[in-house]
């Protein structure tokens, strides 16, 4: 893990960093954006991309990228929204539905959350 | 007459009804299996296939070299199909329900036209019937194009060479089922007399009520045990066109492809009343419009 990582987008249940992960991405509530320095998050909400009949994935990839996140820890990320987050290099950290926004930092930062290298979801229509 | 044969749930009897209607049916007749997902009429009607075509859907295919990222096509485009990342845009081709919004505003002559294949149009003859269904290709999300694409060739064949028109329709309430039955004249929805049957027609009555087009039930199975129906229906003034009775020489007759009017006189019977009171259902409705 090089020092380049500033900010990390956590899909999550609620605005803050002891709220629980949302399993998913293109459907979570929200985003919590952690700034790794002073370990402070800011939340975007996702609402529009819950409403979304389909693209939710993409559209919650550019909210991510948007928010100028380095790495994306979520759950479960689809194929579409992991080539697009792919595309501008955004690190994505799946599995993590287990933790709070809080552990799920510490843990990529300590090394526990791997690089994922595919989605780990199917994509549906 | 163009009829739609639909259901709330799945393996009600959608198919049983449309190949038993198609058998008995004398005047001339076209057959449309548009349940594109899993079509199964050619296995009860047994068809000569005469013509089987692929079926495309216009998409845009990005020259990077010539986009100068002005977002405008991202920003169009209401199903992600094109997306600004950061100074990347992307397409997601099997995202595109084919408007050519992006096509159209593109300002630097980036997007051209390119294809999309939807699935396989096959035509042939059942019996006396002209035969129509479509085939979507594995990994397609959408079926509607596809089926859009069979109802502009259904409605060019009757333009041609007038005759009624039997849908087998997909089941479920949303786009599809739909798209079936929103330019028939009337809708059959088949039920069975089970509480999932039940609830999942209330779902279809729901959906497909709105259109202000007559409809009328078969219900399948009948004697299984839910009553609901006929309270629901008399409520509704649904009128209820068939009963087809819950009997296990119709199971065996289904489990080996063939169409239920051959099971007995009195199921033929059934279908030739069937078709009668669809044909009612039709003319009431016109002079109810008549008068209006």
């Amino acid at each position: 893990m090089d020092t380049e990582i500033k900010k990390i987008a956590v899909s999550s249940d609620g605005p803050t960093l002891d709220d629980k992960v949302d399993s998913r991405f293109g459907r979570a509530g929200g985003f919590v954006v952690v700034d790794v320095a002073t370990m402070t998050g800011e939340y975007i909400d996702n609402g529009a991309s819950q409403v979304m009949a389909q693209g939710a994935g993409i559209q919650a990839a550019e909210l991510v990228a948007g928010a100028g996140a380095d790495v994306l820890l979520s759950g479960y990320v689809g194929p579409k929204a992991f080539q697009a987050l792919n595309a501008v290099g955004i690190i994505v950290g799946q599995d993590c539905d287990d933790f709070t926004v809080r552990e799920a930092v510490e843990r990529f930062l300590a090394g526990k959350v791997p690089a994922a290298d595919g989605p780990n979801r199917e994509g549906h229509s | 007459m163009i009829v739609t044969v639909a259901s709330g749930k799945g393996g009600t009897g959608k198919t049983t009804v449309t190949a038993s209607l198609a058998t008995i049916w004398q005047s001339k007749l076209l057959t449309v299996d548009l349940d594109v997902e899993e079509p199964n009429l050619h296995l009860f009607l047994h068809p000569e296939i005469e013509t089987t075509s692929t079926a495309e859907m216009e998409i845009p295919v990005l020259d990077l070299s010539k986009c100068s990222l002005c977002g405008k096509c991202a920003e169009l485009c209401q199903f992600k199909a094109i997306t600004m990342m950061g100074k990347f845009l992307m397409t997601f081709p099997d995202m595109c329900h084919g408007c050519g919004g992006c096509l159209a505003i593109c300002p630097d002559g980036a997007l051209s036209p390119g294809r999309r294949e939807l699935g396989e149009i096959i035509r042939g003859r059942a019996g006396k019937a002209d035969f129509i269904m479509g085939r979507i290709r594995i990994g397609e999300a959408m079926t509607p194009p596809l089926m859009n694409i069979i109802k502009d060739e259904v409605a060019a064949t009757i333009r041609e060479n007038p005759m009624d028109v039997l849908i087998d329709a997909p089941p479920g309430v949303s786009c599809p089922a739909v798209t079936s039955v929103i330019d028939s004249d009337v809708i059959v929805l088949v039920t069975d007399s089970t509480p999932f049957g039940f609830h999942d027609f209330v779902l279809a009555w729901e959906a497909f009520s709105p259109f202000g087009k007559p409809m009328g039930v078969v219900i399948n199975r009948a004697g299984l045990g839910a009553s609901e129906i006929y309270r629901f229906c008399a409520d509704k003034s649904l009128p209820v066109l068939a009963e087809i009775p819950y009997d296990r020489a119709i199971a065996e007759a289904y489990s080996k492809g063939q169409v239920i009017t051959t099971v007995s006189e009195n199921l033929r019977e059934l279908f030739v009343t069937l078709k009668q009171q669809i044909e009612n259902l039709a003319a009431g409705a016109g002079q109810e419009a008549d008068h209006a």
